[in-house]
């Protein structure tokens, strides 16, 4: 049978001819303003520990510093730009789980501060939290019941 | 206090967050790019999978390594939230898996809950498009 006339053949055929060359930019832009986003907060870090804060709490703030950040160039319409070129460099950092928050906060103004803004905030972050929470709840459970880390891989 | 900055521009830290960091997002953006997942699959599978790592303790290793390369990504919240829960069982016992994760990551999420709303209430409704 002509491989094109299923519909996995077709998309084997499309993904075979389009060219490879925007994912390698796509990448190469991820890579860059990722890291420098990464390096932004590596510079915060070393910041609040030589001012004598834990590495612990120095890892708080630089969370708090770069969510504050992307929440109001989400605000100002300024994160979308970025997250247009950067793609994953924007939106794997924390810097794209603050836009996930503030993005349906804004389109859903009109329906009201409290189900529109304060309801809709939470239709990516949602999810997010619940798996990320969940996760870390039975690994606490796994790591009591083994109460050690013995189950490492390495 | 005086801050020595030759140790906040350690060339050899920013350069291996700057790697780590930025290799994570190219592994995002393949995601992206390959699969047909959406932006909300691909954050809670970074999420869970940071969460796994931590539990397994290999990603400690990365976080010792890369620093805010590793914590930044949102692998970094779910090591960050699995870790807190082993450090509290370790103290408290089964309330511990309860309490730890949300503890340590509670500056990030309160942070993204507060800036969050108040960001949705400055901001501009976007011009639709005539």
């Amino acid at each position: 049978m002509d491989p094109l006339e299923t519909k996995k053949g077709y998309q084997d055929y499309v993904d075979k001819k389009s060219p490879n060359s925007k994912i390698l930019k796509n990448c190469f832009n991820a890579f860059w303003v990722g890291g420098l986003i990464c390096t932004i907060g590596q510079v915060i870090l070393n910041i609040c520990k030589e001012r004598g804060f834990d590495t612990q709490t120095s890892g708080t703030i630089v969370s708090i510093l770069l969510i504050g950040i992307s929440a109001f160039l989400t605000g100002l319409n300024l994160f979308n730009k970025i997250g247009k070129f950067a793609g994953a460099g924007s939106l794997i950092p924390i810097t794209g789980f603050a836009n996930s928050i503030v993005s349906p906060a804004m389109e859903y103004k009109s329906e009201g501060y409290v189900m529109g803004v304060g309801g809709k905030m939470f239709t990516v972050a949602g999810p997010v939290l619940v798996f990320g929470i969940s996760a870390s709840i039975l690994v606490g459970i796994i790591f009591l019941i083994f109460n050690t880390q013995s189950v490492t891989l390495v | 206090m005086d801050i020595n900055w030759a140790n906040v521009f350690n060339i050899s830290s920013l350069l291996k967050c700057f790697l780590v960091g930025g290799i994570i997002c190219i592994i995002g953006q393949i995601l992206i790019d390959k699969t047909k997942l959406t932006p909300a699959r691909i954050l809670v599978i970074f999420v869970t999978t940071g969460a796994v790592l931590g539990g397994l303790g290999i990603y400690k290793y990365l976080v010792d390594f890369a620093g805010a390369g590793a914590t930044v990504p949102l692998t970094g919240f779910g090591y960050n939230l699995a870790n807190g829960a082993i450090e509290a069982v370790k103290e408290n016992g089964l309330v511990g898996a309860f309490t730890g994760g949300v503890k340590a990551a509670a500056g990030g999420i309160a942070a993204a809950i507060f800036f969050g709303y108040l960001a949705a209430l400055i901001s501009k409704p976007k011009m639709k498009k005539q």
